[in-house]
């Protein structure tokens, strides 16, 4: 099977997922102002979309098992779609319907499948090291073969826990790789300004004594070709290693932030860079453009069922508000 | 019956706990040497790292935010994590993986996952320690759903309701006080504690006139205080709480619906805290008259007379008792 292929399909459906999610959130929450409600609104509050980024998730998780545990960012749907999750339970999950993987508990913001080692997206940027890290220690204490992973951007590296996690996973070489999705912004600011030293996310890692590769985060295959190097060096027992993936994100903050903070001609440029045009344009050339249209035609219909099966599920009722709290006292209020 | 102190009553319950359950192991600063005040020592004075090993008893960096998080993400992949912070002051550095992530997890991703994550927090005044290392936070942790929240006041409760928190599949926000550490007490081995379930530490005559309800070390004034009451001729019962999330309101409503009055007494500062939860709620459901009584608004301040500004004392409590039954 053609590596390259494979990869495309993963990055397609992420693309396909996300388009579709973005057109059912149409009119769910403006940039700065209230929610507006309506029936056509399906996907409620903030949408973070990771358009543009998809190579990272698609080659990075290309060489994880479902026992390998990942922790995610609050742009979390290629990640748990390239875990391996389905499709439509996680649109029924942004749906905010029962059957969704958080029951609708989490929506988009913190979508999760446990039962493929994704253990959610995170609402705060930077929490998900520490709890990689914490999970990798874990593993190595059960004497699991696993190991974790833990995507972040470029913004996180800026706050404690990533230098406290760093140190940690060092101190006790453990299982786990370091992912940096570096998509140049932190939130709605650019991140250069913001960030002491160049190359940061690598350089920090790098003064801890944990190796770090930089990579094209837009072509698929090297990114696959560098997380296969680095996920074997951590199974063969290495301790950490950091990932950092030099990308872009092609929409705003969150689906209804128009990014116009940004300048026209990187943005022109940075589509030019989409990794899906590179990979198509790469399959093209190697005369599989038939095979990349088909994987096309499969996603669109595969998203679109999973948004007819989330558009008919039932919400959850509202007595599901009070479970999974606490066993002791559950639902108590008073 | 043994006689241990509080805290070798609680390393007593870990290390029966941590030789059935290998799952369960402890992470924190100083836990090699047996911890900040021994209480990961053995009661013959082993640190409990000789007898589990580095693996399972946890000398971690000093990054608190961390500590608490690997707790979440050992939880998740299937450890009992014992997450020590030294001081309840200090976890306010790990605020976010306590709340945002311990606390929400189970619920946020739709029982996907559980966190069984005993958070110890030692709380309370401690001696000319100043305003960073005394504080009482019980009431933040009760405000957040998803969290339990326990605190004892005796070591045959130490050892008991750790027990009952690392059974309890939750994240327990575990309090124990700083000046009770050293606190002598038989422990019985074999009895159990249930979580939510207050104790009657003091009960004179029929308990009639007054309920006073506290927890930690606030207890045990109390008690002094309800003794020096009683030979005035005023009945009272005093509860110790124990676990402040889930609280016995069963046990205190009926108490206070009893004795007509309630005092609610905690070290913490009385301003939005949990004692207004409990006096609210027993003026909610009965006739009694309410009254509480906590530390004013200020920081622990560390010259004597400043630090006993901050501390509820028998005196105080008698004093409160007798203007709640005046009227």
């Amino acid at each position: 099977m053609n590596e390259l292929l494979d990869l495309y399909r993963t990055m397609v459906r992420i693309r396909a997922f996300e388009d579709a999610a973005e057109a059912a959130s149409q009119g769910g929450v403006s940039w700065g102002g209230a929610a507006t409600e309506g029936a056509e609104v399906r996907v409620k509050g903030p949408l973070h979309l990771s358009t543009g980024q998809e190579a990272v998730a698609a080659g990075v998780c290309a060489h994880l098992h479902a026992r390998d545990l990942l922790t995610s960012t609050h742009r979390g749907h290629g990640h748990t779609l390239a875990k391996g999750a389905d499709p439509a339970r996680m649109m029924c999950e942004l749906f905010g319907r029962a059957s969704g993987y958080n029951g609708g508990k989490g929506g988009s913001m913190h979508i999760a499948d446990f039962s493929v080692g994704m253990l959610g997206a995170n609402g705060v940027v930077t929490a998900g090291l520490p709890i990689a890290v914490g999970a990798a220690h874990g593993l190595k204490i059960r004497g699991e073969d696993a190991i974790a992973v833990s995507f972040f951007g470029d913004g996180a590296i800026n706050r404690g826990p990533f230098l406290e996690a760093l140190n940690w996973a060092q101190i006790y070489r453990l299982p786990v790789l370091f992912v940096c999705e570096d998509n140049r912004i932190s939130a709605t600011t650019q991140s250069a300004p913001m960030t002491a030293g160049e190359q940061a996310a690598s350089a920090r890692a790098q003064a801890l004594g944990i190796p770090a590769v930089q990579v094209d985060g837009n072509a698929a295959l090297a990114v696959s070709e560098a997380a296969r190097k680095l996920i074997e060096e951590i199974r063969a027992g290495s301790g950490p290693r950091l990932l950092h993936a030099l990308t872009y994100r092609l929409k705003g903050h969150v689906s209804v932030d128009p990014a116009s903070y940004r300048d026209p001609a990187e943005v022109a440029q940075a589509l030019k860079n989409d990794p899906i045009v590179l990979a198509r344009e790469r399959l093209q050339a190697q005369g599989l453009g038939e095979q990349a249209a088909q994987i096309e035609r499969e996603a669109d219909e595969e998203i679109a069922a999973a948004v007819a099966t989330a558009s008919a599920a039932p919400l959850p009722p509202p007595e599901a508000a009070y479970s999974d709290v606490v066993s002791i006292g559950e639902g108590a209020w008073t | 019956m043994r006689t241990l102190s509080y805290a070798q009553a609680a390393a007593l319950a870990l290390q029966e706990a941590m030789q059935t359950h290998p799952h369960i192991v402890a992470l924190g600063e100083d836990l090699g040497r047996g911890g900040v005040f021994g209480q990961y020592r053995s009661a013959d004075g082993r640190c409990l790292a000789e007898l589990f090993g580095s693996q399972r008893i946890i000398d971690t960096p000093i990054s608190e935010a961390t500590i608490m998080g690997a707790g979440v993400g050992m939880a998740l992949a299937g450890l009992h994590p014992v997450v020590e912070m030294r001081v309840a002051d200090f976890a306010l550095c790990a605020i976010d993986e306590l709340v945002n992530q311990a606390a929400k997890n189970r619920f946020m991703f739709g029982g996907q996952g559980r966190v069984p994550l005993i958070a110890r927090l030692p709380i309370g005044i401690w001696t000319a320690s100043a305003a960073q290392h005394s504080q009482s936070f019980e009431a933040w942790f009760a405000h957040i759903p998803g969290l339990v929240v326990v605190a004892p006041a005796t070591p045959q409760d130490n050892y008991g309701l750790l027990k009952a928190s690392l059974a309890s599949g939750d994240p327990v926000v575990y309090m124990e006080h700083k000046e009770l550490w050293g606190l002598q007490g038989e422990v019985d081995t074999q009895a159990t504690a249930e979580l939510g379930k207050c104790r009657v530490a003091f009960d004179e005559g029929e308990g009639r006139d007054l309920t006073v309800v506290s927890w930690s070390r606030q207890v045990h004034v109390c008690v002094d205080a309800a003794r020096e009451l009683a030979a005035s001729g005023v009945r009272t019962r005093v509860l110790d709480l124990r676990t402040i999330w889930p609280w016995d309101r069963e046990a205190v409503l009926a108490a206070a619906s009893a004795s007509g009055r309630l005092l609610v007494v905690h070290e913490a500062v009385q301003a939005a805290g949990f004692g207004a939860e409990v006096a609210a709620t027993v003026a909610e459901h009965t006739g009694a008259r309410v009254a509480r009584l906590g530390a004013p608004r200020i920081p622990v301040g560390y010259a004597p007379t400043l630090e006993a500004e901050s501390r509820i004392n028998a005196a105080q409590v008698v004093q409160a008792a007798r203007r709640l039954l005046a009227h």
